[in-house]
This record gives structure tokens, sequence and C-alpha cells, in this order.
């Protein structure tokens, strides 16, 4: 089974945010791939270790995005696509979706596997307009996936479990952290890594051109902080304060 | 006056609650259009007229129960064609997000997703949007008509304004290229007796909790309270608790009178989840830890014996009365 994979490079989780004066992300930070899209990496790699087949990491990001598809290549994945483009900077989920599909479609997947949400947007839309450009259908926040030729049954989290859900490939599906658990790049798998091919494309290249943006970003602040209130150590005394607190929250 | 459609997003017949919350700016913003589809629309129409909507356009066919995401776009595009709205709302909720997408797809224009406040400027639309796990809110002006916007459920608070919304029944046929992602089961792996969206008092664990065997005294404490138990990122993805508790961007907003969280460090991913809760207490061992920084009450001290002691403190007090 072909199996393309969507992977992002998004800020490190554990390192401060820096934003150019344009809204986009100071990317000459700390950068990795997005700890979601690690996971539908691993889901990707144990479909093809149990069906055969191939992995293909597609990215779109700036030149230096090929190290998130490095880590997934070194993770196993097969080859890589990067879409890069100056003129894609700041593009929001339509315009990222559009090029991604543009350079999925050739492919001819059987399953597309994206992460739910990227850590940075957090957006969640990339998948579902992802699907709709390749004319497949979707399930989205899969925990578990079954594929018996070319039937799927997906685990779908739901608020209070989770829901099965039938459907055949060609197919996208959004996985979340549930599904697997990353792997480790091997050293022998770090060095393969190295000599994998990742082909570059351009808007041109994808016969695409920035479209305009949905949105238009005004402004970006600091999220509203709430004013601390008062920190005790627990002298014998904590749990009385706490009962106050209950109490004149009128929930006791 | 502008034209507002809200989609009303049905599971099972029942509206989902953040429905009526967006309801609630919706009605503000222009004259509102609602589209039901699926068993319970009908009732839905009738609950969502007493939310201020002037119009509901309903079909009650079960292929929008049985498929997912695809038979409700082309029931939103067919009245698209129709009818130009200027704004379209969705809850930012997993179904809602499917059929939004697609739907923007369809019509070619982008939207603005999880955003936590919207209003009127300029004759147009800007949104606040929460950003790297909420540490950063952006201001977004919307472009597209129309403008398709996803609120964050707890982004505002429902209310009924009174008010009948005039029934309309909307034709659509599906075809059999749209049926194709089928629920054949649906299963409830939540056992809280007090719904966590809905609980008055939340009470959530994290790693600081040492192990899933600790969760039952948070339960415990919930009891007495007579609210839910919620928990951090870390300890679902770790595998102690199911899913349907966590508390965060990737899991559910909580707006409660109290929340209290126990060995939780704070990340924003957590918090954006939590933070408009009225009253929040932390126990933390870390004093540095940063949901200290916005807790009303910060207690420094070892939750495993701070909690049993509280659980009894509760129901003592409980009892007095």
């Amino acid at each position: 089974m072909k199996i393309v994979v969507t992977v992002k490079q998004v800020p490190d989780p554990n390192s401060a945010h820096v934003l150019e004066s344009d809204h986009t992300l100071a990317r000459d930070r700390e950068v990795v791939l997005d700890p979601g899209d690690e996971c539908g990496v691993e889901e990707g790699l144990q479909l093809k270790e149990a069906h055969g087949g191939e992995v293909i990491l597609v990215s779109m990001g700036p030149e230096r995005a090929k190290d998130a598809i490095r880590k997934g290549l070194s993770m196993g994945a097969d080859r890589g696509i990067l879409i890069t483009d100056e003129k894609l900077a700041g593009a929001d989920a339509f315009m990222t979706a559009q090029a991604l599909a543009a350079a999925i479609k050739p492919e001819q997947p059987d399953l597309v596997i994206c992460g739910t949400e990227s850590y940075d947007g957090s957006t969640g839309m990339v998948p579902p307009i992802l699907a709709e450009l390749l004319g497949v259908p979707q399930v989205t926040f899969a925990k578990k996936v079954e594929v018996s030729g070319s039937a799927l049954k997906v685990n779908r989290q739901t608020s209070d479990g989770y829901m099965v859900v039938e459907a055949a490939t060609p197919a996208l599906i959004t996985v979340t952290a549930a599904i697997a658990e990353p792997r480790y790049a091997s050293l022998k798998g770090i060095m393969a890594a190295r000599s994998k091919e990742v082909k570059q494309l351009t808007l041109g290249d994808l016969d695409l051109e920035r479209g305009e943006s949905a949105e238009t970003i005004e402004a970006i602040a600091d999220a509203e902080a709430r004013k601390a209130g008062s920190i005790i150590e627990d002298d014998g005394t904590a749990v009385d304060q706490i009962v106050k607190v209950l109490a004149d929250a009128k929930v006791i | 006056m502008a034209n507002v459609w809200v989609y009303a997003e049905l599971t099972e017949g029942k509206l989902q609650p953040t429905v009526m919350e967006t309801m609630a700016r919706a009605r503000e913003l222009g004259e509102v259009t609602v589209i039901a589809l699926g068993t319970g629309a009908k009732a839905a129409a009738a609950t969502l007229g007493k939310h201020g909507a002037k119009v509901a356009f309903v079909n009650e066919d079960k292929v929008f129960d049985e498929f997912l995401a695809e038979p409700a776009t082309d029931a939103l595009a067919a009245l698209h064609k129709e009818q130009a709205p200027d704004l379209v709302l969705f809850g930012f909720t997993s179904d809602s997000r499917d059929v939004a997408g697609r739907l923007a797809a369809r019509l070619g224009v982008g939207l603005i997703s999880n955003a936590s406040e919207l209003e009127a400027k300029d004759g147009g639309f800007v949104a606040r949007v929460p950003y790297f796990g909420g540490a950063k809110v952006a201001t977004m002006r919307a472009n597209a008509k129309p403008a398709i916007v996803l609120v964050r459920p707890k982004a505002f608070e429902a209310s009924e304004t009174g008010g009948t919304a005039e029934v309309k029944e909307l034709a659509v046929t599906v075809g059999d290229g749209s049926k194709r992602a089928r629920v054949i089961e649906r299963v409830v792996e939540a056992s809280e007796k007090v719904k966590l969206e809905d609980a008055k008092v939340v009470i959530s664990g994290g790693r600081g909790m040492g192990g899933p065997d600790n969760f039952p005294m948070l339960e415990d404490l919930a009891g007495a309270l007579g609210g839910a138990v919620g928990a951090s990122r870390a300890v679902v993805d770790a595998g102690w608790v199911p899913y349907s508790m966590q508390v965060g961007q990737t899991g559910k907003s909580v707006r409660p009178g109290v929340y209290i969280a126990v060995g939780i460090s704070g990340a924003m991913q957590h918090t954006v989840g939590m933070k408009t809760s009225k009253v929040i207490i932390a126990i933390n061992k870390d004093p540095e830890a940063p949901i200290m920084k916005m807790a009303d009450l910060g207690v420094v001290g070892d939750a495993l014996k701070i909690v049993p002691a509280l659980t009894a403190a509760v129901k003592a007090k409980k009892g007095q009365r």
C-alpha cells in the first residue's frame, strides 16, 4: 500500500517562540518535527510493515524543513517531497492544503495520514480541506486503524469514547497520539536517511499561484495572563484554606 | 443586516452545547439561520429558536447520522447556492471541523479556526485565535465571503432569549459518492457521573499524581464536591486515564466555578482549556510551576496527602449543615 504522511516542522514546544514583524515564525530558532506527525510517521511505518508498500513524507516549509523530513526518513520512511517557495511564507490552511494536494495527487496514494492538528497553528483544518481537494473521504481523530485489502476500519476518538468507522481506500486519516508510540531512529536509520531522496518543488512546479489569504493577521499579542493569587506552603493549614476558597466560591 | 449561518451539529439527535454558546454571539452579529441535519433536527430548530435563530433549515434524513462530513457538506453547499451568507459559524468540535474544512475547500475560500472571540468591526468580522498552545493570541480579520469561522467550546455563554425559528425543509440529494465514511458503532467509555464540560467543580490530575492508581482519590474529592475529574495531556498520553478526561488545547475546554489542578505543571496547552475558570486552586510540589502563577490559591505540598484530607474536610463541612 502506498502511504503519504504529511509532516510539518514546528517550533520546539520546549523553547520560547519568537515572531518576526510580519507575524510569521522566526524559524531560525529551535525547530523539530511536529510531535503529532511523529505518530503519523510511526503509524505509516507500521502499516507498511504489515501490508508492504511505501511511505512517502510530504511537507511544506522553508528549506530547513528538510530536517523534519530527514527525521521521518531516519525512522524508516522511504522518500520525501518538500514544497518550498518564498511565496508560501505565511500561507493559511487553504493555501497549504492546495499545495499539499498538488504534490500528493500525482503519487496516487492509497492512504494519506496527517496529524490531528499542528502544534503551532492548531487550526486542524489542513486535513479536511486536503481530503476534499484530493476527492477522498476522511476519518479524523483515528486512534486505531485496521486495513484489510482496500477496506479501512478506524476507531475514531469522540468526546466520550470512540466510534467505529468504515471507509475504503483511497482515504485520508488524521491520527491522535494514542495511535502509536513513535520509534527512535536507529544509527543505521539515520545513516540510511542521508541517501534517501527528498524532492523539492516550488509553487511553479505545482502549477499553483499564491492566492489571497482568508484572513489578515492584524496583531499578535501574548495571551492575557491571569493575576497570580497567593502561594502558600502546606504547613498543616492548607486544607482549611482550600475549604475557605471553596466556601467563598459557594461550591460547598 | 449580516446573514449569519450557524451549523447546528447533532450527535445522536442531541445538539452539541457549543452550538448554543455560538448562538449567543451569532445573534449579535446578524440575522441567524441555523442548519440542522439528521435525527433530532426539528427539535433542534425549536431549541435554537429560543436562542435567537430566525430561520432553521432542517433535514432529518438518517444519511447525516450514518456518514461523516460529506453529506452535511453537500447540504450546506447546496444551500449556499441559493443564498449568500456573510458569515458561517461552526463549533470547533471534531465533527464540525470536518464539515467546515470540506465546505471551505468546496467554496474555494479559507477559514478562521479555533476562535475564542468574534466581533463585528468596520463592516467585517474580527476573531481572536490562540496560538502556540495558547501562549499568544492573534487578532484576525476575515477577508472571504462567506467568512467561515470555527468557535472554541466555552468561548461564549449560552443563554435563551425566547423566540421561534421559522422552520424550512432543506431539500438535498446526497449521492453515493458522499456515502464513504460510515459510522457503524458508537462506544461510550466515559463513566463520569457529572459531565466534565458542565461540572461546577473540576479536579484535574497530572504527572504529580504519581500514577493511575492515585486517580481514585480525585474521584473521591469530585464525589464530595459534586464535580468531575479531568487530566493533563501528559497523563492521557501516558495511558493513565482515557482521552475523554483530557483538558486543554487538544482536549476539552472547561469553565467551572472552581478548577483544582493537582500535580499539573500548567503547560500552555493545558491552561488554554481551563484558564477562564472563575477560581483556580493549584496543588503542586514545585512552587515555580507555571500553574502557580495563575492560581488564585497555590498550595505547595504533597498532593497525595492533601487531597484525601481535603475530601474528609469537605465531607465534614457538608455534614455540618
